[in-house]
């Protein structure tokens, strides 16, 4: 008899470790019904649960309690019980949220993506082209912040920042002394440093890595290039302060940027170095592995989205309702 | 005349300090429990008075403190929520300036049934005059031996810390509440796990309102069955509620729950009607958060019977046609007044105090309160009305915490029940600019109530 629970998510039966995230349940099966998450992070304690982007339904609570819950909850931060019964994908009660929380997300986003630098990889891109409306219904000015630098190296762009919370995170949590956080509250928030103060500490790179947007931007890289005219290496060096395993950006001959390894949720293996990252660019500098491999559909390798549409949308008449506007973009390609 | 337990002595002269208070038979209580009675006796007592918290939401409070986890070798801390900044409520305030030995007694018979050896009052900011009350009156009853080490001979210590808040009002949402306790930034928590396993400092915490504490005094006195007798069905005992708005005589008044609303806007004894002899429009019935509800369905629910003031009777109806009775702040609108001017009012606030941890809620409030605006304005559109709509049901449920309910509440309601107001706004956004709709389109702007009753 094995402690691990049951959970069904679309459907689709996993056994998984108690405790697990529904979330993180839905990524052991992969494909279509993953959850998208903004502000989560595996590798980050205590992220998840503010973009409310993960929300799903769940049907039934747990074998021992089979009453649903009242409200759709973020799957990020909600546990699995054994027998529990999810609903992403298949719930147009789900979808809907989602298109609204994607439609808010966007609201004060300037949507700069042509001479934003993190365009190709951004997850707010992918996001609001899965789930989100084509146009908006906002017609008020948007926030605007003034560009800040925090450090030498990077660069904070307010006015693109979907307060994920990642970067308040891991400055929190794998850099000492701390100076960085939230000030301000509501829409008026804003991350900043303490009294603008430089972030000087070996690992602050890692907060370009895990920012969802381009608000934190790689100044080396800045107006550099686009994403999908680069091509990714995977490459290791001695390091003696970080593991040193890196994809190298190359653009023929020339290394333009350094990130950590980042799995198809957009998350690093693991954290490098601010050496690693800004001061390492030379070919002789590293080990080179080999192409890092990136999915054929992504933006990254191919320059654009593609418009095929999930199979259970195809067939299930209330979800192709639900998607209605989705469904005749992609038909009209 | 109705039975007063918690404000029977608040025109005492001199009840603020330690021995007047206790001339009126003050801390009899304490003495009562800490004497004769086990922390769990005082529990079931609690439990038997079917005491709900006043602090909104309504979960009974023995229940709320059976749940508090009590493991060995562990603090546990009572936290007294007097973090009051809901428009339109202000009875805590009141209590707590006039009668403050009443929260402290009720405080210690609290802690001790909890077992907590520290409780805070968390006190919000702007009440700088309350803070400094508090503060005199727990160092009087520190002075007399009922706080401090070893209370009454009981072996039972307890220290009792007032804690001036930031003034936010998303530190009145239990979890945020504690972050801020702790110093840090006034974010709620993502629950589960809820305070009472893992709260101040990760430990079990239980978080009251100011006025659940207090009536702890009166159950205890008289014991949980005679507090029970008070009161209509599941809603027992009485109620403070702040009136306020186009009342003859706006205040905080302490209600029997199951008074009818009627009888508490019109009679003599409570608000005297409404004032300059004007007619009653709509009523928000539990403080800012709760929906709307215009003249007719305020005074009977929808099936025709009467509306009393009950956690029951006002939910009664649900979204549609009902309210809730939430924090008790009771506000009165005549004819002469805007709802949408009152619509974007809440929502400026909402969008004011929210945290903006969660997407739906940060950036939420700012639409409604600007599409809120264009239309108070005169800029508004028709799809506007739908587009609000929309945006709130965007909010509602999808949050971290109920701000984003309470944001969306007032909206959805004010459309449901006044939609011709708002249409009218667009359509005649020069007239409306001048006067108000009351005055301009209605000579008898609420139909009588036996012809709404009847159609339905």
């Amino acid at each position: 008899m094995s402690d691990k629970v049951k959970v069904t998510i679309d459907g689709i039966t996993v056994e998984v470790e108690p405790g697990t995230s529904i979330l993180n349940a839905a990524r052991q099966i992969g494909g279509d019904i993953v959850p998208p998450a903004m502000c989560y992070y595996s590798k980050l304690e205590g992220s998840g649960g503010k973009c409310r982007t993960c929300l799903v339904k769940v049907s039934k609570g747990s074998e021992k309690d089979p009453r649903p819950m009242p409200k759709l909850v973020a799957s990020c931060r909600t546990g699995v019980m054994d027998g529990m019964e999810v609903q992403n994908i298949t719930s147009p009660e789900v979808i809907e949220a989602r298109k609204g929380v994607v439609e808010i997300l966007l609201i004060n986003h300037p949507l700069d993506c042509p001479v934003c630098d993190q365009a190709g990889e951004c997850h707010l891109q992918d996001l609001s082209f899965e789930h989100g409306v084509a146009d908006t219904r906002y017609e008020f000015d948007r926030r605007t912040f003034e560009k800040i630098d925090i450090g030498d190296k990077i660069q904070l762009h307010m006015t693109r920042c979907i307060l994920c919370y990642r970067c308040v995170y891991v400055a929190d949590q794998i850099t000492d002394n701390r100076v960085h956080g939230i000030l301000g509250r509501g829409d008026a928030s804003e991350i900043s440093t303490y009294i603008e103060k430089a972030i000087e500490n070996d690992f602050s790179g890692n907060v370009i890595d895990v920012c969802p947007v381009g608000a934190l931007t790689d100044k080396t890289f800045r107006f550099k290039n686009r994403v999908w005219f680069t091509k990714p290496v995977d490459a290791h060096r001695d390091c003696p302060k970080c593991k040193g395993k890196v994809t190298l950006w190359y653009k023929g001959e020339e290394v333009l940027r350094v990130t950590g390894r980042k799995d198809q949720f957009g998350e690093v293996e693991d954290f490098i170095c601010n050496t690693c990252r800004f001061d390492t660019k030379n070919t002789s500098d590293w080990v080179i592995e080999g192409p890092r491999h990136i999915s054929h559909t992504s933006v990254i390798s191919s320059n654009h989205y593609e418009m095929t549409l999930l199979p259970v949308i195809k067939e299930n008449p209330i979800l192709i309702e639900a998607n209605k506007i989705e469904f005749d973009r992609a038909t009209k390609v | 005349m109705a039975r007063k337990l918690l404000l029977g002595n608040i025109n005492v002269p001199g009840i603020h300090t330690f021995d007047v208070y206790r001339q009126h038979g003050g801390y009899r209580a304490v003495e009562k429990a800490l004497k004769t009675m086990t922390p769990d006796a005082v529990v079931e007592e609690v439990k038997t008075s079917g005491l709900r918290g006043r602090g909104g939401a309504g979960f009974p409070t023995g229940m709320k403190w059976s749940f508090l986890a009590k493991p060995e070798g562990r603090e546990r801390y009572l936290v007294c929520n007097a973090d009051e900044s809901e428009p339109g409520t202000f009875k805590d305030r009141y209590l707590m300036t006039h009668i403050p030995h009443l929260l402290v007694e009720g405080m210690i018979v609290s802690s001790f049934a909890l077992g907590a050896k520290t409780s805070y009052i968390y006190v919000r900011g702007e009440m700088m005059p309350q803070i400094r009350i508090l503060e005199r009156a727990i160092a009087e009853a520190k002075n007399a031996g009922f706080l401090g080490k070893n209370i009454l001979g009981s072996g039972y210590d307890l220290e009792l810390y007032v804690q001036p808040g930031g003034g936010a009002y998303i530190c009145g949402e239990e979890t945020a509440l504690i972050e801020s306790l702790e110093g840090k930034r006034g974010n709620p928590r993502i629950k589960p796990p809820f305070p009472a396993i893992s709260g101040v400092w990760a430990c079990p915490t239980v978080v009251n309102n100011v006025e659940t504490i207090a009536a702890v005094v009166p159950i205890i006195n008289d014991g949980g069955e005679e507090y029970a007798k008070v009161g209509n069905g599941r809603s027992t005992g009485t109620k403070l509620i702040s009136a306020s708005g186009n009342l003859n005589k706006p205040g905080v008044y302490e209600i029997e729950l199951g008074l009818p609303v009627e009888e508490f806007i019109y009679s003599e004894e409570y608000c005297g009607g409404i004032a300059n002899g004007k007619r009653l429009k709509a009523v928000v019935a539990g403080g800012s958060s709760v929906p709307i509800l215009p003249a007719n369905l305020i005074l009977k629910t929808i099936n025709g019977q009467p509306r009393l003031m009950s956690y029951e009777s006002l939910s009664d109806g649900g979204f549609q046609t009902g309210s809730m009775l939430g924090s008790g702040g009771f506000i009165a609108f005549d004819e002469d007044q805007c709802i949408v001017r009152n619509t974007w009012n809440f929502a400026r606030f909402y969008h004011h105090e929210s945290c903006g941890q969660c997407s739906p809620c940060r950036e939420g409030t700012g639409w409604m309160e600007k599409v809120l605006h264009n239309l108070e304005n005169g800029h508004g559109k028709m799809s506007d009305i739908d587009l609000l709509v929309d945006v709130s049901k965007k909010i509602e449920g999808n949050t971290i915490c109920p701000l984003g309910d309470a944001a969306a509440w007032p909206v959805a309601s004010a459309i449901r029940h006044f939609r011709d107001e708002f249409e009218w706004h667009i359509t005649n956004s020069k007239t409306a600019m001048e006067q108000n709709y009351g005055l301009a389109n209605y000579a008898d702007p609420l139909p009588k109530l036996e012809e709404v009753t009847s159609q339905n």
